[in-house]
């Protein structure tokens, strides 16, 4: 199996040695050993390659030409489909034209055969469609035999599954049957043209990029947020078909019994909202909270927050911005004393104005800014609301 | 009845940073803590054992120093603590680490419910979940917001799904991952820290799996691979504002009308 080999045991500087570890996995006890919090990133081989070495594994390759096309799940609830599928749709179309290989979706459900039609409109070649009562409700266990039998009849590459909650739950399981990798969360996809996918996401919790692949294993698994990709146009003429596929009765079994299922209050999520405000750490207390809602009401915006907003419940959870909250593309967006951590970030790149006031000058926030505002939020704000509230009062005297 | 929860040991602080010059990571301080939405999986379980007298147990994959979080666990009032521990276990990916939890679990028996956290702050997947209830070949259920009744076969919870709030019946064995918020989490006590200081923590290696296979284990069970990691892209067309709060205000203001945001 892969290890780091320690060449030497005994050595002269171990507390130099053991401090190039980042995860403080190097030990020194009269001798050298690598403990199991080791991440194998092989940071000390690369500094020390005298005293660790790397061992690989030697791999069997599979046959990638057994595996085509990119293969997306339809997101849905209750037939209504999410328009992240439409998202990775128009991704899997870009991926697949590179490697000229078809695109599939998946849609498991009830009484949506005529929805697959929708599907098509985005120019998919091909929607298997299971249509069953059991299917009628998300329970993992009949949900996921339908992808794995999808998988078994046209063994895609690559399967790309929207981040939501159902997504999340599905990718994952279906991945651990197949034995393939999975990436969560990811932001940038592209595809080479052996079929191995590149994948991009933040990692280690920290201001790190990570980029992954799934080298010899199929399909390769992904999933995306919600407004990370764009929704692309629907083609003038569909040319894909529809397959109906059925799943044996013991593969619809579900040891999961669904016996109430109420509506939501419908509140419009952050991820609709054209304008934005945020509020970040460096607001001081809750009452403070106003003056954010003041300016997110003279700009017409919605307010968000980061996690440590959430935690202290100064904001509801449905308005957290990042990773581990909601992925949101608005036209305009103002971080008020957020410092940007990646997690944050990866949430909110894609917005078309990103204008961020922080107090520090070294806050990540201000250079993923196209406008970024070294400053005391404190002293900003209240102005910025006077010269707005003003000049939208002149305005409505010109129109008297 | 049996409950398991799963928890994990992360960074402290979310500082971890890249090297520019050697691409290599920088972590500040060796600061660590118990993943915050294990807490309330703990807490779920230890709700269900006060309602029905339970026996609960904590789990860990991790290095040795992961005892800490299971000894806080036993603060709180769970009874029986065990760490998957063994080197061949570095490099794990989601599906490295849901087989060897997996694994682990079996070695000993099914529990009638494992109860895991939402996600965990460094990995920010939510997917490991998913991937132990498929390798035991059990039923699981995400995002549970409440727990409705516990039955002799079976436990009724209130899952929070895209657009409704379903309420589910499911059979045991089952994975539930639990909200934050379902339940709010006890501090430790000082009482159970004296009282527990010396029970035992079980360490288990791949010497105790059934599968002792080290190709299913580690970075070598791990179909995902890390091909570099970088320090983000910084936005490339940016401005910096400096000055006072009025003139600052004003500057920005004229922005946002250019912009037509006004």
């Amino acid at each position: 199996m892969a290890e780091i080999k320690i060449l030497k045991t005994k050595i002269d500087n171990p507390e130099e040695v053991m401090s190039v570890c980042p995860f403080d996995s190097i030990e020194y006890d009269g001798k050298l050993i690598i403990n199991s919090g080791c991440k194998m990133c092989k940071i000390c081989v690369k500094t020390y390659p005298d005293i660790f070495e790397f061992i690989k594994d030697e791999v069997i390759e599979i046959d990638k030409s057994l595996w085509k096309g990119i293969a997306v799940y339809v997101d849905h609830n209750m037939g209504d489909i999410h328009p992240v599928t439409y998202e990775l749709i128009g991704k899997a179309k870009e991926m697949a034209a590179k490697i000229s290989q078809p695109v599939y979706a998946v849609f498991a459900g009830h009484n949506i055969e005529e929805k697959a039609q929708q599907v098509l409109k985005y120019g998919v070649d091909e929607v298997f469609v299971y249509d069953d009562p059991e299917l009628e409700h998300f329970r993992i266990e009949p949900y996921s035999a339908a992808l794995d039998d999808f998988i078994e009849k046209r063994k895609p590459s690559v399967f790309l599954v929207g981040g939501s909650t159902t997504g999340r739950s599905l990718a994952p399981r279906v991945a651990a049957r197949r034995r393939t990798g999975l990436t969560a969360d990811c932001t940038v996809l592209d595809i080479q043209e052996n079929t191995d996918l590149d994948q991009i996401r933040p990692a280690f919790g920290g201001n790190v990029m990570a980029h992954i692949q799934t080298p010899n294993h199929r399909p390769q698994f992904a999933t995306v947020r919600y407004k990370i990709f764009d929704k692309p146009e629907p083609v003038e003429y569909p040319t894909g078909k529809i397959t109906l596929a059925s799943l044996e009765k013991d593969k619809l079994a579900s040891k999961i019994k669904i016996l109430e299922s109420r509506k939501k209050e419908k509140v419009k999520g952050i991820e609709e909202a054209e304008n934005i405000i945020v509020a970040g750490r460096g607001v001081k207390n809750e009452n403070d909270m106003s003056l954010i809602y003041k300016l997110a009401e003279l700009l017409n915006a919605e307010v968000a927050a980061t996690r440590p907003l959430i935690e202290a419940g100064w904001a509801d959870a449905n308005t957290q911005i990042g990773l581990s909250g909601r992925t949101v593309k608005p036209k305009l967006i103002i971080t008020c004393g957020v410092s940007g951590a990646i997690q944050f970030v990866a949430g909110m790149k894609s917005s078309t104005t990103i204008i961020a006031i922080d107090e520090d000058e070294n806050a990540p926030i201000l250079s993923a800014a196209h406008y970024g505002i070294v400053g005391d939020l404190y002293e900003i704000i209240p102005h910025l609301c006077d010269i707005i509230a003003q000049k939208s009062e002149k305005g409505e005297m010109a129109y008297v | 009845m049996k409950i398991t929860v799963c928890i994990k040991q992360v960074p402290g602080t979310t500082q971890v940073e890249i090297d520019e010059e050697t691409g290599n990571l920088i972590r500040d301080g060796i600061d660590s803590k118990m993943n915050p939405y294990d807490l309330y999986a703990l807490e779920t379980a230890l709700k269900i054992k006060e309602e029905t007298g339970a026996e609960t147990t904590a789990v860990s994959m991790g290095p040795p120093q992961a005892e800490e979080i299971i000894r806080e666990a036993y603060m709180m009032g769970i009874d029986n603590g065990r760490l998957y521990s063994d080197r061949k276990f570095a490099g794990s990916d989601v599906l490295a680490t849901a087989y060897t939890l997996a694994q682990g679990i079996k070695s000993v028996e099914i529990p009638d419910i494992i109860i895991c956290g939402k996600m965990t702050t460094d990995g920010d997947t939510a997917q490991v979940g998913p991937e132990i209830a498929e390798f035991l070949n059990i039923p699981h259920v995400t995002n549970v917001l409440s727990i409705v009744e516990i039955k002799d076969d079976s436990i009724v919870v209130e899952v929070d799904m895209p657009e409704t709030i379903d309420v589910a019946e499911v059979k045991f064995p089952c994975l539930i991952t639990v909200e934050k918020g379902i339940f709010q989490p006890r501090l430790p006590s000082y009482k159970l820290k004296q009282k527990t200081k010396d029970r035992e923590i079980s360490v288990y290696s791949l010497q105790d799996y059934k599968d002792k296979n080290e190709n299913h284990y580690g970075l070598s069970g791990s179909p995902t691979q890390v091909v570099r990691i970088f320090p983000p892209d910084p936005n490339t067309d940016h401005e910096i504002l400096r000055g006072n709060g009025a003139e600052i205000a004003e500057t920005l203001c004229s922005k946002l009308e250019e912009m037509k945001y006004i």
